[in-house]
């Protein structure tokens, strides 16, 4: 246990001290006008991005308000979606599909396509026997930039809506999407694919290679471009793996270091973000002060996890074998889990992924134990905000800290304004509609889904259990974040409903978002007086920790009692 | 131009941008790179012996002979598919689960009692008796190791002593002495005892 602590912490401690200045550097690339990096040496890079701006349009490059913001985001989202769809269907008349699979389901396609583009990656297939090379590469690797590079500049936008003046204009969507792409994601991704090859990652165009066993055997063995997928889909907190058993695949995360790399990436943009909303905003203790509210959930999460985990299932438990944690074993439940990562590591991932809204796993969720399996179900109905998606999760955030706000500054009886911005009926009304929607969309879809013959088709596990996988599908497609209880299966139901669920978790937030930007943008700054909450401090810290528990978390908790709980009673 | 005309130009011609470099250059870029750099991960770790591939480092391959080490249950289909990974998706009140355990307890006590003797389920390591999460987990615990260590010893005609200094020598510790946990390489334990000679 002290090992698995010390592990945690000298990797949070790393974490914190590269994802400040990244948060820096990121305030600085999405500034207006120019971007920093094309001043000096690299000058040539102001050449590359007014080449793309020609090529897609010099009109659409302009100062967008809000409306057109959001309608260029989503007809480009729309053009994205057919094109993977597409890509997916026509795969087996393709080329690169040197194992020969044929088109995917239109189901499973319709289901994949909502998923990439959402952020999301939730897989209702297993990668590599469905997925050509092409299909992996040019189709879901693709939006793994591109969904979270949408992510990135629709909080921009957002932060802009905070530090604008009576401004009617948030910025402009191709200009944030392409640098959000080429100086925040794609330099981070060239660097850890070639670290992740060293370790051992494959990264090759020849088909699977064919062993003969020690023992005579034939074995064969899977492999592709998958370091370039694995690179951005952790980085943008993507999560869709090459595999179909993900991170827990030594392939996709080799090794005792594959893991807490993949990890590294996947929370140091999420984390970076709250350093840049500081930097952004000129007021670096707001930032702190969220900061220190989402990591203790987060700790706690952690914590939990691994606790429950290392304390076993009632099955291990009674069963007579050793479980005990010792020099030579990690012990615990070690069921769909992994040696290299044992427990510590396993329970760190786990929230990592749950709370980004990544959904790679390391190890199988579905086999946990009640209280441990409950950790990622909280993070993510919670709303993704625990750090959250990459952009996604920091615009989650604000919608709570508008509501932070607006009920603290009722108590006690002053004029809520957060940032010099003050917060009106509009604010709070959208602000409510983005915090508030996804926990009503999942409760909606997993309770059609329990009570259907065609949902409980999807269900693996028996009794309660069962309805934790359902609730669980349906809150991980909301939230984008992808991870599963994988013994759900992917019906043609449940992929319909399932992509509906995707595509509303993402979208409606989305337009929360920038509705939120334009409506504050517009408005003046008002100066801080003695009358103003200060948000900058332990006590919002704790503020806002309790409203994260009003608003999505007393949705969650009747829920969770007919799931997690009752099964934690049940043994 | 319309507005919805401009926004659909602008989106299909990034679609086609992003797919030629995001889709198609990096990770031919990278390829490239990895084969010149790092061949032998960019292919899949495989391992040759006598000129053939017997395997991959990362993937356990189903040893079930009695004069080799055996690797942790897999729930892939068939076990050990290294094209067709999952997991067991067993949940905790899984009745399933509860059996699964039970058989894989009792398979390990009657293999390796003869040669451990007085061995009782207490010291069956849990990860013996649990599928992995890939199904293809190429480690195995020191302390499964060390449970084997006899019957192999014994089967192959080894002292003990040689056998425990190969599984030191197959121990994969953890990443700068801290991150993750120790476990032995089956594959290339197994291959160590073939190069070994004897049987």
């Amino acid at each position: 246990m002290g090992q698995g602590v010390a592990q945690i912490l000298v990797f949070v401690v790393i974490l914190i001290a590269a994802a400040y200045p990244f948060g820096l550097y990121m305030s600085r690339v999405f500034a207006d006008g120019d971007a920093f990096l094309t001043r000096g040496r690299l000058h040539f890079l102001g050449g590359v991005e007014r080449g793309f701006y020609r090529a897609i349009g010099e009109q659409t490059t302009k100062e967008q308000t809000w409306k057109e913001y959001l309608l260029h985001l989503l007809g480009f989202s729309f053009v994205f979606v057919l094109f993977l769809y597409l890509i997916l269907r026509l795969q087996g008349h393709l080329f690169l599909n040197p194992e020969h699979f044929s088109g995917v389901s239109d189901f499973i396609s319709f289901n994949t396509a909502a998923s990439f583009v959402t952020n999301t990656n939730w897989q209702f297939y297993a990668g590599e026997s469905t997925m050509s090379y092409l299909s992996q590469m040019a189709g879901l690797a693709v939006q793994n930039f591109v969904s979270a590079a949408v992510g990135i500049a629709a909080m921009v936008a957002l932060f802009r809506g905070f530090s604008r003046r009576s401004s009617q204009t948030v910025g402009n969507f191709w200009r944030d999407l392409y640098r959000a792409i080429v100086y925040v994601l794609l330099p981070l991704a060239l660097v850890s694919a070639v670290i992740l090859i060293a370790a051992g990652v494959p990264q090759t165009f020849h088909s699977y290679a064919t062993a003969t066993t020690l023992q005579g055997g034939h074995q064969t063995i899977a492999r592709g471009p998958v370091a370039s997928q694995i690179a951005i889909k952790h980085l943008g907190t993507n999560g869709g793996g090459f595999y179909n058993s993900n991170t827990a695949v030594p392939f996709e995360g080799p090794g005792s270091f594959g893991g807490y790399f993949e990890l590294f990436l996947e929370l140091l943009i999420p984390f970076a973000s709250i350093f840049m909303f500081g930097r952004w905003i000129r007021g670096m203790r707001n930032a702190l002060a969220i900061f220190v509210a989402i990591f203790t959930l987060f700790a706690i999460g952690v914590g939990v996890n691994f606790a429950a985990e290392q304390h076993g299932s009632h099955v291990l438990r009674t069963s007579g074998v050793n479980i005990t944690h010792s020099g030579l074993q990690t012990g615990g439940n070690m069921t769909d889990k992994e040696i290299r990562n044992g427990i510590a590591a396993s329970a760190l991932f786990t929230t990592g992924t749950s709370a980004t809204s990544t959904g790679a796993v390391n190890a199988g969720l579905d086999a946990m134990t009640p209280l441990g399996g409950a950790v990622p179900l909280t993070n993510i109905f919670l709303g993704e905000i625990i750090f959250g998606g990459v952009g996604s999760g920091m615009y989650g955030l604000l919608f709570i800290i508008v509501l932070a706000v607006f009920i603290a500054g009722l108590m006690v009886g002053r004029t809520p304004e957060y940032l010099g911005k003050k917060i009106e009926a509009k604010e709070v009304k959208i602000a409510a509609l983005g915090a508030l929607y996804p926990a009503v969309v999942i409760l909606t879809l997993a309770a059609v889904s329990i009570v259907t013959k065609s949902g409980l088709a999807s269900i693996f596990n028996p009794g309660a259990h069962g309805f934790t996988e359902t609730l669980y599908a349906y809150t991980s497609q909301a939230g984008n974040n992808g991870s599963a209880f994988a013994g759900f299966g992917g019906t043609s139901f449940s992929s319909y409903l399932g992509g509906i669920d995707m595509l509303f978790g993402r979208f409606v937030p989305l337009i929360a978002a920038l509705a939120l930007a334009g409506s504050l943008g517009a408005k003046k700054l008002v100066p801080a007086s003695a009358g103003t909450v200060r948000t900058d401090g332990g006590t919002f810290s704790v503020v806002l920790i309790g409203m994260i528990i009003l608003t999505a978390g007393l949705m969650l908790f009747p829920a969770l009692t007919l799931g997690p709980i009752v099964e934690g009673l049940m043994k | 131009m319309s507005s919805v005309r401009r926004i659909l130009v602008a989106s299909v011609v990034s679609v086609v941008l992003m797919t030629a470099f995001l889709g198609f250059a990096y990770p031919a870029l990278m390829a490239g790179f990895a084969s010149v750099t790092f061949p032998s991960q960019a292919a899949g770790s495989l391992i040759r012996y006598h000129g053939q591939v017997v395997g991959s480092a990362l993937a356990a391959q189903g040893f079930s002979s009695p004069a080799a080490f055996h690797e942790r249950p897999s729930a892939t289909s068939p076990a050990y598919n290294a094209a067709g990974t999952t997991f067991s998706n067993l949940g905790p009140t899984n009745p399933a689960l509860a059996t699964l355990v039970k058989q894989n307890a009792a398979a390990v006590l009657k293999l390796e009692r003869p040669y451990n003797p007085g061995l009782t389920i207490h010291q069956v390591p849990v990860d013996a008796v649990v599928p992995s999460g890939s199904g293809i987990d190429p480690e195995i615990s020191l302390d499964y190791a060390q449970l084997q260590s006899h019957r192999v010893a014994a089967v192959r005609h080894l002292p003990l002593a040689t056998v425990q200094q190969l599984i030191e020598e197959t121990t994969d510790g953890r990443w700068l002495g801290l991150f993750g946990e120790p476990g032995v390489n089956v594959l290339e334990l197994n291959l160590a005892l073939v190069k070994l000679g004897g049987k």
